[in-house]
């Protein structure tokens, strides 16, 4: 094999393997930026060897037991060190070396849980917690993470480092969590797995197509969780909400780039097997019988719209209900815009229109053209289109975006013309 | 990207012979590690050439030629969908296959939305940004 060969042959097995050799070593020296140096290593000794050798024929295994090698051999270091310093006794020597032996071979799915946990912990930035996800959980490099965030590689690099450091600072233990932390924990995660899909999802365009692959690395780090968490509803409901979102990535722009509004879409163009998948993890969601969450509300939205063949087939009754749902167990003023279309689609402009009106002093949705743009929407259906135009025209001056504003402007202006017709 | 496995014919699996339980194991432990890493997607096994059929078109007409065709190794007996980052990733996953002595797998990658480039403008980023938190039955 050329040493090209080898080289991407050693990238690619490191992909697969870094998240299990840095949990495993996580579990032995309790630090997780520890264990990544100390994967590191295992990686620079396949990089020297294996262009000799050859490819070992399990080169995962090969990865695990140098790295746990070299763990062992730091820790006997520092106990030694210890020792010296008659901190710690013969008692230690004879405890932990058994733990030591056992530690790769135990279930590394726990493991690969507290590395999930202790990277999306909450006492580091998101960003961090973004960075160190994808880098230990994900696989990327560095270099790979910068671009698809478009920062500068130096800019991640920093933020990883910080991030372990705040790590150790705050002793933050290679632990699960449990009890009331547990909820707050998982959130974390969840959180920090749906931002990476959604950085991926709001850009299908890219020079080098990393972006877009975000989403797929967040559906697989979101996979291998419910993988990992079988009796969390919130996990699998937050796959199903991206399996589906994802059937729609070939459906969401036209050939000529423009995006497609949902209901707009060519329906035939959404992945069938992805949105089969999707619904199949909302089933399992929901059959844990666990109280509703924001995930699974979502999820059920998103399924509702899946299900319809065809837009008018919506049941826009259920997208209603579920978004009153949401809104009380997330309450934002987009969530409650949300509704008010919902309503207005189920039931009509008049009573979404009374929601839409009762957002009118909310602050959070001042410079939000999507309120007026909503309202316009209402008013047209509801004939009044004098303030239908006002609306439209105010909702183009609060976008920044130009083809938008043209929309909107061509909806005030095709309001006026009803004016001075009627 | 997705690849496309296919595990191909042999005497065996078209005589419609079924795995041992060994085989049937192993090959369980195999789907369950691609299920874990968040890389199967799909798959299936298929029966014999000899229950299938072919639909051949000539001078635009259909004719069925019923199975089971001869050229056992061209024939596919089993099918998986798989998620994965890159080509290289699918091939190693391949050759950590179960499966006896001799047998052969054919990886194909499906194509993705970056093989019709063109179409994907840099200004549909900025046009996606606005459009994320949009209305329910906006939402694209």
């Amino acid at each position: 094999m050329a040493t090209s060969d080898i080289h991407r042959t050693i990238d690619t097995v490191w992909r697969m393997e870094s998240a299990r050799v840095i949990a495993g070593l996580g579990r032995m020296v309790h630090d997780i930026g520890l264990a990544e140096d100390l994967a590191q290593d295992a990686l620079v000794a396949a990089l020297e060897q294996w262009p000799e050798s050859g490819v070992p024929d399990k080169p995962g295994a090969w990865l695990m037991a140098i790295a746990k090698r070299r763990a062992i051999d730091h820790l006997r270091r520092q106990q030694r060190l210890e020792r010296k310093q008659e901190l710690l006794g013969h008692d230690l020597q004879t405890r932990t070396e058994p733990d030591l032996e056992d530690a790769f071979d135990d279930d590394i799915g726990d493991d690969l849980l507290r590395l999930i946990f202790t990277a999306c912990h909450p006492v580091l930035s998101t960003e961090a917690r973004v960075a160190l996800t994808l880098r230990t959980l994900g696989g990327l490099k560095t270099d790979e993470i910068a671009r698809a965030f478009l920062v500068p590689e130096s800019t991640i690099a920093q933020r990883i480092v910080r991030a372990k450091r705040t790590l150790t600072k705050n002793d933050v233990r290679f632990e699960l969590p449990v009890g009331d932390d547990r909820i707050e924990r998982l959130s974390s995660v969840l959180e920090v797995i749906y931002l990476v899909f959604n950085e991926g999802y709001s850009a299908t365009a890219g020079d080098d197509w990393l972006r877009p692959a975000l989403c797929e690395d967040a559906l697989r780090l979101g996979r291998i969780l419910a993988e990992l968490m079988p009796n969390e509803a919130e996990v699998h409901a937050l796959v199903a909400l991206m399996e589906i979102q994802a059937s729609r990535t070939r459906a969401r722009t036209s050939a000529s780039g423009e995006p497609i509004l949902l209901l707009d879409q060519d329906r035939t163009r959404w992945d069938r097997l992805l949105i089969n998948r999707g619904l199949a993890a909302l089933d399992r969601a929901q059959a844990l019988g666990q109280p509703a969450g924001p995930y699974l509300l979502q999820a059920a939205i998103a399924a509702c719209h899946a299900r319809a063949r065809t837009a008018e087939e919506t049941d826009w009754a259920r997208i209603a209900a579920l978004y009153t749902a949401l809104s009380q167990v997330t309450p934002s003023p987009v969530v409650e815009l949300n509704r008010a279309v919902a309503v207005g689609m189920a039931y009509g402009p008049a009573p979404a229109l009374e929601l839409v009106d009762a957002l009118g002093s909310e602050p959070a949705l001042k410079n939000y053209h999507l309120l007026p743009s909503v309202r316009g929407d209402l008013l047209v259906k509801l004939q009044r289109h004098d303030e239908a135009r006002a609306e439209f025209e105010h909702a183009a001056s609060l976008t920044r975006n130009s083809r938008e504003r043209d929309l909107l402007l061509a909806r005030a202006a095709s309001c006026a013309k009803h004016t001075s017709s009627a | 990207m997705r690849v496309m496995v296919f595990m191909k014919a042999n005497a065996d699996s078209e005589q419609g012979v079924m795995p041992t339980e060994e085989e049937l194991t192993s090959m369980m432990a195999y789907n369950e590690e691609l299920v874990k890493a968040g890389v199967m997607l799909d798959g299936d096994g298929l029966q014999p050439s000899s229950k299938g059929a072919r639909v051949r078109f000539s001078g635009g007409k259909p004719s069925v030629v019923d199975g089971p065709f001869t050229e056992t190794k061209e024939l596919v007996a089993g099918y998986w969908l798989w998620q994965v980052k890159s080509f290289d990733e699918a091939l190693e996953w391949a050759k950590r296959c179960p499966g006896g002595d001799d047998f052969e797998l054919e990886l194909r990658p499906l194509f993705e939305p970056a093989d019709f480039g063109e179409a994907y403008t840099p200004e549909i980023q900025a046009q996606e940004e606005r459009l994320r938190a949009q209305s329910a039955g906006r939402q694209p």
